[in-house]
């Protein structure tokens, strides 16, 4: 096999691990690659830099390749994702002031209850709860407006979601630009630390099972590129499996701290890795349980399911047709690309590519290629359930 | 005059931004403006309304710009990125240049790509300015640590500049490294012994 060379963007965050382990670790060089990370300064240049061909594949918030799907802040090129890199991993935290507030009122900061704590971040406002996350197009925002819309509290009446790089958010938290916070590790360790804020909740306390990160290519590069694309599936899986190991976790935050990758102190990198937090500035610690997931329960495995509930988000967010656009969404995550790369190698491909988001309350059995593989727990806070094939049947009944 | 566009350019250095604004006047009598904080972002750039905006690609604030794709009132003009669908790739040549430009919607492409060009120009001027400056700090750096492990091996050993010198080569071309770096290895191990 001859040995090629891949450039893979990434931004500085703890779940860009997957790509940095893969070159690293040598799983790339055991498929015959040598993957050239290259830090991008934005999410926005770093889909730009893929969409015009200056990387082959990036690290991508999931949504990103749906709303690209949906002709929403994309550059023009159809980006797919052809595996999801990391479940879950976002914080949720508030600044000095509101951490105050929450704290008058008796919040006890358990890092668990998203309805009481939603509640309590909302109570006796007469002014719209700012709220600062990375991109527009991320897990981030799709969870708080799921979120705040679940409790009666939709946007932008209650709620104002607004931009803000992550190395700026305690900036922006001084400035009274935004009153809280939705980021990705280490940004939220980091922004408490910096404002004298705390952290109120994992975004798993929204969404158990919610798909966070994707390796994102162009689509042409996906359907001409096929022997690559699996090369390189098979090297970042074995990446997210050996990161899925408790021993590894001490050698991944030294990786990670490097200067070239995220430039942090490991302790910083390693709450994310332990999922234990630091969340107000007097030290109290909160655990939470599969706080960042790189690979157990088939975690990698692309379902078009979680595209379709993105799109269908996306779709309520800013008002486009539902069917549309979990139509449009359907052929995002490309489960047959996974499948082919896998096939052979793990046991845990799934039967179908497509499932119900949200019905497991606990680890479940269903069908594989193989034989039968089990499911984690995927449930939203508030216990509704997704079924892609619903919204098909619901639009057409309303239609007849 | 109807060609007049408004343009924001977002930059926080201030020589840079006068650089730019030169170019962009030689492309034509525009209105342009600098916005040099960039806490609110999006909010600024409400308030001044342009037909374009300008800004580096290498600045993380960038991703505030993606919101305003999201027009949220009646009134407001949604913002996107240019993207050309012509055979020239402006688009791609801008972003290899390290700028991205985004317009409001409905604007014709041909009255944007003057600017483009002339703030392409500008910023591939400031990428040739960047490496050059690295180039000839790196080059000062690497003369001044093999000055330096020139001096410690005369006094070590007693030999002359030259034999220093060719001593420093001999081992670099040896173990096929760069002298620099051999220099730079010695001159840390001499830090350490001393």
């Amino acid at each position: 096999m001859r040995n090629t060379t891949l450039s893979l963007g990434f931004i500085p965050l703890v779940d860009a691990a997957p790509l940095i382990v893969a070159q690293e670790m040598g799983f790339a060089s055991q498929e015959g690659l040598t993957l050239d990370l290259k830090r991008a300064p934005s999410w926005s240049s770093l889909r730009d830099m893929l969409s015009f061909g200056q990387v082959d594949a990036a690290h991508m918030l999931a949504p990103v390749p749906v709303a690209a799907a949906l002709g929403l802040g994309n550059a023009g090129m159809a980006l797919d994702a052809i595996m999801v890199t990391s479940i879950n991993g976002n914080v949720i935290g508030v600044g000095k002031d509101l951490a105050d507030h929450l704290v008058d009122q008796g919040h006890d900061f358990d890092f668990t209850d998203a309805t009481k704590a939603g509640h309590a971040l909302t109570a006796g406002r007469t002014t719209p709860l700012k709220i600062g996350v990375p991109f527009p197009f991320s897990m981030h925002a799709q969870l708080l407006f799921y979120w705040l819309n679940a409790l009666g509290l939709p946007a932008p009446d209650h709620v104002e979601i607004k931009t803000v790089p992550p190395a700026l958010m305690a900036d922006a938290l001084a400035a009274k630009e935004v009153d809280a916070f939705c980021v990705g590790e280490p940004w939220g360790s980091i922004s408490v630390d910096q404002s004298q804020g705390s952290l109120l909740l994992p975004g798993s306390a929204i969404w158990q099972r919610a798909p966070e990160k994707v390796l994102a290519v162009r689509r042409n590069w996906a359907d001409t590129e096929t022997d690559l694309a699996q090369r390189l599936i098979r090297a970042i899986w074995r990446a997210c499996q050996w990161l899925a190991d408790p021993g590894s976790r001490l050698l991944t935050a030294e990786l990670l701290a490097r200067k070239a990758y995220l430039d942090r102190p490991t302790e910083i990198i390693d709450r994310a890795l332990s999922g234990t937090f630091t969340v107000t500035p007097n030290g109290v610690q909160r655990h939470a349980d599969e706080f960042l997931d790189f690979h157990t329960g088939a975690a990698n495995f692309p379902w078009r399911s979680q595209a379709q509930w993105i799109a269908m988000q996306l779709a309520l967010r800013v008002g486009l047709d539902q069917t549309h656009a979990t139509k449009a969404a359907g052929t995002v995550f490309r489960s047959d690309i996974y499948r082919a790369a896998l096939r052979g190698i793990t046991p845990d491909l799934p039967g179908a590519s497509s499932k119900l988001e949200g019905a497991n309350a606990a680890w479940t059995s269903v069908a594989s290629e193989s034989g039968s593989l089990t499911l984690p727990p995927d449930r939203f806070f508030d216990g509704s359930i997704f079924d892609p094939s619903e919204t098909t049947r619901l639009k057409n009944r309303q239609l007849s | 005059m109807p060609n007049t566009l408004s343009i924001v350019v977002v930059e926080a250095d201030r020589d840079r931004a006068l650089q730019i604004i030169d170019s962009l006047r030689a492309a034509g009598d525009h209105d342009i403006r600098v916005i040099s904080e960039t806490t609110g972002l999006a909010r600024q750039i409400h308030q001044h309304n342009p037909d374009v905006v300008l800004i580096d690609i290498e600045n993380p604030s960038r991703d505030m710009l993606e919101e305003l794709a999201l027009a949220s009132g009646p009134q407001d003009r949604a913002v996107a990125m240019f993207v050309d669908q012509s055979q020239e790739g402006l688009s791609a040549a801008a972003i290899e240049a390290g700028v991205s430009a985004y317009v409001v919607g409905g604007m014709q492409p041909e009255r944007v790509t003057p600017v483009l060009e002339a703030a392409i120009a500008r910023f591939r001027l400031f990428q040739r300015m960047r490496a050059e400056l690295a180039e000839t700090k790196r080059a000062l750096e690497e003369r001044k640590v093999i000055d330096r492990a020139k001096g410690m091996i005369m006094k070590a050993r007693g030999v002359t500049e030259d034999e220093a010198y060719a001593l420093l080569r001999k081992t670099a071309m040896d173990q096929n490294r760069r002298m620099a770096d051999v220099a730079e290895a010695l001159v840390t191990a001499a830090g350490l012994l001393s």
